[in-house]
């Protein structure tokens, strides 16, 4: 019998009775063409046996090193709070809340989820089911595109993360590039047709780029904005909203996530409430029960795939609720102070590395271009540099491939890590 | 008690954190920015010291029902144990740690877990490729539908527009094929709960692209014609794709190659057992044939002579989330199918058989509309009068999460029940006699009475929309 089943023999012989069924076999006599052969998978091995064998796994990665690498992922402090209370069976082991009665944990929880992205981003309303800062972006794309009726046709530049451009496109949307000068996008002279501009800030190079320019040339073309910004970076960055962006998306990975090696994360997206009937996705709103409290429910349910079928606003139906609540305690862990101090070390450590490198002869690529806390560096052979990083433990920065390298600071890395990396770098240079 | 919200407990001052005292000079925000860029208002984050956090949330998980604290079964979501040592795998440092982007030789390891997961799909499925990267179910579906448009366009077949649907798919599979650009035409049943071979017949022609098919499907009802519906489809050369958000009554049992589907989708937090977490985050793992693998999302791990590398398929769709797909819940994944090796084929009877049961138990009160075993669900009705809201609002003051109620559409008053194989008799017949009983409470539009909350106004919530603090 498998491990995690309960039954004896003589449970199964009296259910099967019960059904009026000699075997488990007679149960599948409708099923063809069978599977008669053994699944050709390794022997069963307990659950020690599995546990050392991915302990070995993972110690053929390099880890517990400090990280430079970010664009898109970020080496941030997880304070030990979040997985005491996200470990919770209550919460692990749960559904969508379909059941609104017996899933207040969640929907509290995915309410409160959507006023953090609300507060940060200066938006209205936000869901809570992109799966990750990418496809929030493809979703942001196809839902400007229904708002504008028009075909999805969006405008970004290179700043805009390489990866969420390709995750756009694989959802059907035509791009036009925008150019990138010095660290920034060019908003003026907007190809027509569009139905929305992207702006990252700060962008995928690390660079703030102005959000009100990319906002209000859209605008001019009667087209929308949909803004990407990393929510840590909301602390200190003028929120879009405030902007004159319409749709705001990101990904929630920095606020209290492990890397994981890519996921699970969880994007966000927030709008105006007057395109929530656009907004994909699950959404939760306040309500009262029978006698009259307050209480959460899943709401706007006809937009929806399990109702509107073919012509719900996505086929996404997940609320990432797990992950959402990762982000929810980890805002309250860290309150605005919080919030900006994280901020705030982070920018500290960078501009020190910035700044030290540049006294070692490096350049930035984008001199001008202010940024906070990652950074473009301009590295005749990035892939030696790495090699000499890895040698004396530390994981270097993205090789961009054209002689740079990008590179990410967040509050976790020490001074001595930052001096140790000068160090390296300027030795193997 | 209905629950509260962090903000209600945030107090001026007050923090939950302390942070590593800064070791470099400080470089103020307005500093590097241009007052335009520089944030004017602090948003209205909760101000609560840690205590105050656990418990808060210790507390809303309370007002929680998960598989942990009660019976959960909720058809076609396959609520089974989530067995700690998954968490405790995904966990490892060496896992946990790792950026997504670290050169391929410094995350060798991840990659052959990836690479051996793959293989484990392939043997379960019977499919020769398979990709772990789609983020979720739906996705997955979506990531499959896209392949096939891509498999057209690169044969220069123009013409294929549509693709059908039985009237029995789960709600994505409509919104899947909208979504990449089909128009979804619905196929009706038979009276078996099946697809009628004989509508599929007159509705494809040149412009069917493609079939979306559970099976089991979300009657609970195994496909019998499906190597039929698949030679149909094949004829008119169009592909069929199973939805295997079933596949736990098929582990072991049934490979969707064999029965001539071309390309399928798993639910890895379904038959696998990686948490739901209130609905997320999940992981859509595809699996398909030689014709389709070609055209694959990016990335795909792939090993030559021992070490692993991630590669883009020659005609890829592109990406579908911005790294290699939600690893640890590959972790977790590979880890339960590591436990059970060829032993997976009794998770699937043991669903099977708990299904059954619970269908027979309830026989004579609750009826099933269609005839011959079910699968890992069972879709029953409720005796007349009785509604199937009721029924769900009565087993929670019971003790039991109720089963989905009102799906499949095509069943009037549905519940669909899914028990799966980690219950006991103990709980499924404590759970029939709940049933049983309710079929004859008369007082049942007052349930619940024992839950956290009464019955919601959930009108109210959509009039008038209040979604933030």
């Amino acid at each position: 019998m498998a491990r995690y089943t309960p039954h004896t023999e003589e449970d199964v012989r009296e259910m099967l009775e019960a059904i009026g069924v000699s075997s488990v076999d007679d149960l599948f006599s409708d099923v063809a063409p069978r599977f008669e052969g053994e699944l050709d998978l390794p022997p069963a091995a307990s659950e020690y046996e599995v546990l050392s064998e991915a302990e070995e796994l993972a110690a053929r990665n390099a880890t517990g090193m400090p990280v430079f690498l970010g664009a898109g992922a970020y080496d941030r402090i997880v304070p030990a709070a979040i997985g005491a209370v996200v470990s919770r069976g209550e919460f692990l082991s749960s559904y969508t809340p379909y059941q609104p009665e017996v899933s207040q944990g969640t929907l509290a929880a995915t309410f409160e989820f959507q006023s953090v992205v609300c507060e940060l981003t200066g938006m209205e309303v936000a869901n809570a089911s992109v799966y990750d800062g990418a496809s929030a972006c493809a979703e942001a794309a196809l839902m400007t595109a229904r708002l504008t009726k028009r075909d999805p046709k969006v405008a970004l530049s290179a700043n805009l993360n390489p990866r969420y451009r390709e995750v756009i496109e694989t959802y059907g949307v035509e791009t036009v590039d925008l150019p990138f000068r010095e660290g920034t996008t060019d908003f003026s002279g907007l190809p027509e047709d569009l139905s929305c501009v992207f702006v990252q800030s700060p962008g995928f190079f690390g660079t703030i780029e102005d959000v009100g320019a990319a906002a209000e040339a859209a605008h001019g073309m009667g087209a929308l904005c949909v803004a990407v910004c990393d929510p840590i970076a909301l602390a200190v960055l003028e929120p879009p909203g405030g902007l004159g962006a319409d749709v705001a998306v990101g990904e929630t990975q920095p606020l209290g996530m492990p890397l994981s090696f890519g996921g699970p994360y969880a994007g966000y997206m927030a709008t105006r409430e007057r395109f929530v009937r656009q907004l994909p996705g699950r959404i939760v709103g306040e309500t009262v029960d029978r006698e009259g409290r307050v209480a959460y429910v899943l709401t706007l349910r006809a937009r929806e795939q399990d109702i509107r079928r073919s012509r719900a606003t996505s086929n996404i139906c997940t609320n990432q609720a797990l992950s959402a609540l990762t982000a929810t305690v980890y805002a309250s862990l860290m309150g605005p102070e919080g919030l900006r101090e994280v901020a705030q070390l982070s920018i500290s450590k960078a501009h020190y590395l910035a700044g030290r490198l540049q006294e070692a002869g490096f350049s930035l690529r984008y001199p001008e271009a202010p940024f906070l806390w990652e950074f473009a560096v301009e590295m005749p052979d990035v892939e030696k540099a790495n090699e000499a990083l890895l040698e004396a433990g530390i994981v270097g920065g993205l090789d961009l491939g054209d002689g740079a390298m990008l590179v990410a600071v967040t509050e976790k890395r020490r001074k001595e890590d930052l001096d140790r990396f000068v160090e390296v770098v300027v030795d193997a240079r | 008690m209905p629950a509260s919200l962090i903000r209600a407990k945030s107090r001026p001052g007050r923090r939950g954190y302390t942070l590593p005292a800064p070791d470099v000079p400080e470089v103020p925000p307005e500093k590097i920015l241009p007052e335009g860029a520089l944030r004017k208002e602090r948003p209205d984050l909760p101000e609560v010291d840690e205590p105050t956090v656990v418990r808060h949330y210790t507390n809303l998980s309370r007002e929680n029902w998960g598989i942990d604290t009660n019976f959960y079964p909720l058809g076609s979501c396959t609520m089974k144990h989530n067995p700690r040592a998954n968490e405790a795998a995904a966990a490892i440092p060496g896992f946990a740690r790792l950026h997504p982007l670290q050169p391929e030789e410094q995350v060798q390891g991840a990659l052959e877990l990836m690479h051996r997961l793959a293989a484990f799909l392939s043997e379960v499925s019977g499919f020769p490729a398979v990709s772990l990267a789609p983020l979720a179910g739906a996705q997955g579906e979506l990531t499959s539908i896209l392949m096939i448009r891509k498999y057209f366009e690169d044969a220069g077949d123009e013409g294929r527009t549509t693709v059908l649907i039985p009237a029995t798919a789960h709600g994505t599979n409509p919104a899947t094929a909208a979504m990449a650009g089909f128009k979804a035409v619905e196929i009706g049943l038979d009276e078996r709960g099946c697809v009628d071979v004989g509508e599929l017949e007159e509705k494809v022609d040149e412009t069917t692209a493609a079939l979306m098919i559970t099976n089991p499907n979300t009657c609970g009802v195994y496909e019998r014609n499906i190597e039929e519906i698949a030679s149909i489809l094949h004829r008119s050369g169009a592909f069929l794709y199973m939805d295997g958000a079933n596949m736990n009554a098929n582990l072991g049992r049934m490979r969707p190659s064999d029965a001539g589907a071309d390309i399928m989708h798993f639910n890895l937090h379904k038959t696998f057992s990686t948490p739901h977490g209130g609905g997320g985050p999940g992981s859509g793992a595809i699996a398909c044939s030689e014709r389709l693998a070609p055209f694959r999302p990016d990335p795909v791990v792939e090993e030559r002579d021992g070490a692993y590398r991630l590669v883009r398929p020659e005609k890829s769709i592109g990406r579908v989330g911005a790294f290699h797909g939600n690893f640890g819940q590959m972790v977790r994944a590979w880890s339960y199918i590591r436990m059970h090796g060829p032993d997976l084929k009794e998770v699937s009877d043991l669903a099977v058989l708990n299904a059954n049961y619970v269908r027979a138990r309830l026989k004579g009160t609750y009826d099933s509309p269609y005839e011959g075993p079910c699968k890992h669900e069972v879709v029953v009705q409720p005796p007349k009068g009785v509604k199937a809201l009721d029924v769900a609002k009565g087993l929670i003051d019971r003790g039991f999460h109720p089963p989905t109620i009102y799906f499949p559409l095509v069943v009037k008053e549905a519940l669909l029940i899914e028990p799966t194989e980690t219950e006991s008799k103990e709980t499924l017949d404590d759970f029939v006699g709940a049933m049983l009983e309710i079929a004859q409470d008369e007082r049942l539009e007052e349930a619940p009475t024992r839950a956290p909350v009464r019955r919601l106004d959930e009108a109210r919530a959509a009039r008038k929309l209040k979604a933030r603090w």
